[in-house]
């Protein structure tokens, strides 16, 4: 399966390069057209992503996600989620650098075979940055009404979160 | 999301205040914004790399193909685009780069299949662009390489026992998030003409 994975980027640049000089297509030209495109894309995500980052800077040294997880705790508890793991569960849409650190923090802390440890080892696997994805999707192709897209989105982070609780109490 | 940072920044001043931190809160702002720089700029490579390949397949028929394979499950998300064989095309390696933990190569591919969707359906977000996002924000991805990695290193006995967890967890997410985008479809529908 582990070379399986690695073994899949390499296997698709290989596969569209052989498939594309077999169909006689201008690989280089081809490849310099769309990688332009790339660039675009790519300025066209910094200016969404540096909004995204100075709000996330102020609201993490403001001390707010203490502050919410004092008082998510307890609801956290009363579905099966283990207290130590709801830094890790707020954090984890908001931010793939800080969630990754707070998950090693629960892992050294509590043990990887842990109930805390495996509960985070799930969520941190299961979920998704949603915030950033969301900020990053929608602002580089500058829509301006996004409707129940972030509703969504997070009702499926709500439920990673609740299944993890329970399925690893279940299953280990 | 303009409702969610504008919310953040709001809470962000009002603890800073209630918890003497609003120097901190100050400073985060002006070092923070910085940090999109460094990151695009990592991401650049990837970007302009995966772009650059999309082309080549896009102009061999590659594309073609991928969208045809596909057709059943993409066909079915996205059905305002179910004769489109680029957006289909792109969607499915998208999905596919997911799955496999790609996360470099799944973002350019979700975008260039986001910008063909948005060039026909304008700047209010449809049932289908709701979909692609949500395929992204609640993606299910097959082994959980970098936690398991993660475990081992901090001395699990057996890194790779959360795999079933974690693909029932992701599972029931994109399922939940899908259905409810499916329900809200319903409750409020694409305007035509209203875009």
């Amino acid at each position: 399966m582990k070379l399986f994975a690695a073994l899949a980027a390499p296997l698709a640049v290989v596969g569209i390069l052989v498939y594309g000089l077999y169909q006689k297509t201008d690989i280089l030209s081809c490849f310099a057209r769309g990688a332009k495109k790339g660039l675009h894309t790519a300025a066209s995500m910094l200016a969404p992503l540096v909004l995204f980052f100075a709000v996330l800077g102020m609201f993490e040294a403001s001390g707010g996600l203490d502050v919410l997880c004092h008082f998510l705790a307890p609801a956290a508890e009363l579905f099966g989620v283990p207290r130590e793991v709801i830094p890790l569960a707020l954090l984890r849409p908001l931010s793939g650098s800080g969630a990754m650190t707070i998950f090693q923090q629960i892992l050294s802390e509590y043990g990887p075979d842990s109930l805390a440890g495996r509960t985070a080892s799930v969520i941190q696997s299961a979920s998704e940055t949603t915030f950033y994805t969301l900020a990053v999707y929608f602002g580089a192709v500058g829509i301006s009404r996004q409707r129940y897209a972030a509703f969504c989105s997070l009702a499926g982070d709500l439920t990673v979160i609740l299944s993890a609780g329970w399925l690893v109490r279940k299953l280990f | 999301m303009n409702r969610i940072l504008t919310l953040m920044a709001v809470l962000a001043v009002v603890f800073g205040i209630c918890s003497g931190r609003i120097e901190q809160v100050s400073t985060a702002l002006l070092q923070k914004c910085g940090d999109a720089v460094p990151l695009v700029i990592s991401l650049t490579g990837a970007l302009c790399l995966w772009s650059g390949l999309m082309e080549i397949a896009e102009e061999s028929g590659l594309t073609k193909k991928i969208a045809t394979l596909f057709r059943p499950v993409t066909g079915r998300l996205l059905p305002a685009f179910r004769k489109d064989a680029k957006v289909l095309g792109l969607v499915s390696m998208n999905i596919t780069a997911n799955l496999l933990g790609l996360g470099n190569a799944a973002t350019p591919l979700g975008l260039a299949a986001l910008q063909e969707m948005t060039a026909k359906t304008g700047k209010t977000a449809t049932r289908e662009v709701i979909t692609l996002v949500v395929l992204n924000t609640c993606s299910v991805q097959l082994i959980p390489a970098t936690a398991a990695a993660m475990r081992l290193a901090a001395g699990s006995s057996a890194p790779m026992e959360i795999l079933p967890a974690v693909l029932a967890s992701s599972t029931l997410s994109l399922v939940v998030s899908l259905g409810l985008v499916a329900v809200c479809a319903r409750l409020f529908p694409d305007r035509e003409g209203g875009r």
